[in-house]
């Protein structure tokens, strides 16, 4: 599974991060930081976290 | 007679999307039918008051991504349901067409209450074709009324400012975002605005709008008159004076709707079985604070109503187990004002009487606390992004926070 974050539409709101803890995260300086090809296994939660996403700026790929 | 079974989803936007996720996703394999009376696949909202408002507002920008597993879904677009017999399963569509159904999810939301007076140039925004109607008249320079001061008229306001706009802020309340937020962090927000040339007019309302008649015959608004005989100019108004709940169809069927569709725990419409509503309509008790039913116009809430709504309605059509946890969802919100991220978790609405200042301070970038007998029951951010966990987690899990 591939994640596609578009960094020019987010905008670090981080509800990603509570959807998806271990795939998305904010760092110290406020910023989304995302693993790119999560394990097959986290797919329910980075759906979920494409879904809760204001910006719907997530994009899942097969 | 058909032989598959049909759920009717009235209310093609988020909260009826997410429900036929849901339905999907729980196993559903019957007919998904969704009504919805504007011409457009279901459209992410929260942009048409802020960055969409600044550039442009296209469908395409703004659509929600259709996942595979509903694409069999049948959208019925820019047709409006007119009415229901809720006993006999029927809707009844614009167009004269009858449905019935196995079940139904309420999903038609909520419309901008509106003021009367003259017509050009009052805006609302709800819609797509509200935002684009707005930003044609919002010029550099143009003098914009905004009535109003929620998170949607301070939404606004700072767009049209930002757009070069002369913004004026008309509302009853003592403090913008008097409500949900309480005097302190409204005020704080108010001089956040005023510093970017906002001004405010508050503790007034509307008394009544002034206009002529345009080049084309239009009756064109020109200012308002206050309740206090202030008058303004205005070449532009935006009313953003709260909503109305889209339940005239459901009229004659026996249920409450007194404020939006009151339902039980789990999301059924009140001794109705089979029904289930979502969305901004839904008015559901949430045991997280105690039994009232209120309804919660958050992003957030079409999507965790959804989630619980799809289990009861199957569960009461005889093909699942029903929601295995009670419906307790945590109120999250956020709101984007220049360059200012607000974001709030729980209620704070509920702990009004006790706000603290847990930390930053309320010139900058703040984190505000609201509690109830003591208890942290709310919370709002300005800024502080990688904060926000932290708080969320100690509302969700009732944790005081770390000293
Ligand atoms: C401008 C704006 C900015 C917002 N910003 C934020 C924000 O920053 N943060 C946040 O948390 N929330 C925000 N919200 C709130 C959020 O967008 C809503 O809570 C959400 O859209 C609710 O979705 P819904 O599907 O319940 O209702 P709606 O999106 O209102 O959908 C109801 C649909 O049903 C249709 N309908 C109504 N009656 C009928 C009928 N009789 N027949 C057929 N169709 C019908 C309507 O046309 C509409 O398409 C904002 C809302 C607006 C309008
Ligand atoms: S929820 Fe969306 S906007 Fe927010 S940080 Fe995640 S990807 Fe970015």
């Amino acid at each position: 599974m591939k994640v596609i974050v578009d960094m020019d539409v987010c905008k670090d709101h981080g509800q990603c991060v509570f959807a998806a803890p271990e795939v998305f995260q904010i760092n110290e300086d406020g910023h989304l930081v995302y693993v790119a090809e999560p394990d097959e296994s986290l797919r329910d939660a980075v759906e979920e976290a494409a879904d809760v996403c204001p910006l719907q700026a997530i994009t899942i790929e097969d | 007679m058909r032989t598959t079974r049909r759920v009717v989803i009235a209310g093609a936007s988020m909260g009826g999307l997410r429900a036929a996720e849901r339905l999907r996703a729980a196993g559903f394999t019957g007919e998904i039918v969704a009504i919805g009376d504007e011409p457009h696949l279901p459209y992410n909202r929260p942009p048409l008051s802020k960055e969409a408002l600044a550039t442009e507002v296209t469908h395409d920008a703004l659509a929600f991504r259709l996942r595979p597993a509903v694409a069999d879904v049948t959208w019925r677009l820019g047709v409006r349901v007119v009415g229901a017999d809720l006993d006999a399963r029927a809707v009844w569509l614009g167009d004269g067409a009858e449905l019935t159904c196995d079940g139904l999810v309420i999903a038609t939301g909520m419309r901008p209450r509106r003021l009367p007076g003259p017509a050009a140039g009052r805006h609302v925004v709800r819609t797509l074709e509200d935002a684009r109607d707005l930003r044609a008249e919002l010029r550099p320079g143009v003098n914009v009324l905004v009535v109003g001061a929620g998170f949607i008229g301070c939404e606004v306001a700072a767009t049209a400012r930002t757009l070069g706009a002369s913004v004026t802020v008309v509302a009853p309340e003592d403090a913008p975002m008097r409500r949900p937020l309480g005097y302190e962090l409204g005020t704080a927000l108010r001089r956040r605005h005023e510093e970017r040339g906002v001004t405010f007019l508050l503790g007034r309302t509307i008394a009544a709008f002034l206009g002529e008649i345009g080049e084309m015959g239009e009756n064109r608004v020109t200012g308002a008159a206050l309740s206090d005989g202030t008058r303004l100019d205005a070449d532009v108004v935006v009313e953003a004076v709260g909503s109305v709940a889209n339940t005239e169809w459901l009229d004659g069927n026996g249920l409450d709707l007194s404020d939006g569709v009151l339902c039980d725990g789990a999301l059924r419409v009140e001794g109705r079985h089979g029904v289930v509503a979502v969305g901004d309509i839904a008015r559901f008790p949430n045991p997280r604070y105690d039994g009232v039913p209120r309804r919660v116009e958050h992003w957030s809430i079409p999507t965790d109503t959804a989630k619980h709504a799809a289990l009861t309605l199957l569960a009461d059509l005889g093909l699942g187990e029903g929601i295995a946890t009670p419906f307790a969802p945590l109120p999250t919100f956020w709101s984007d004002q220049y360059e200012l991220r607000l974001q709030s978790f729980g209620a704070p609405a509920l702990g009004e009487s006790d706000i603290r200042v847990l930390e930053g301070d309320l010139g900058g970038e703040v984190v505000v606390g609201y509690h109830r007998d003591g208890e942290l029951v709310g919370v709002v951010l300005i800024g502080m992004p990688s904060a926000a966990a932290r708080y969320r987690a100690a509302l969700l899990n009732r944790t005081p926070l770390a000293a």
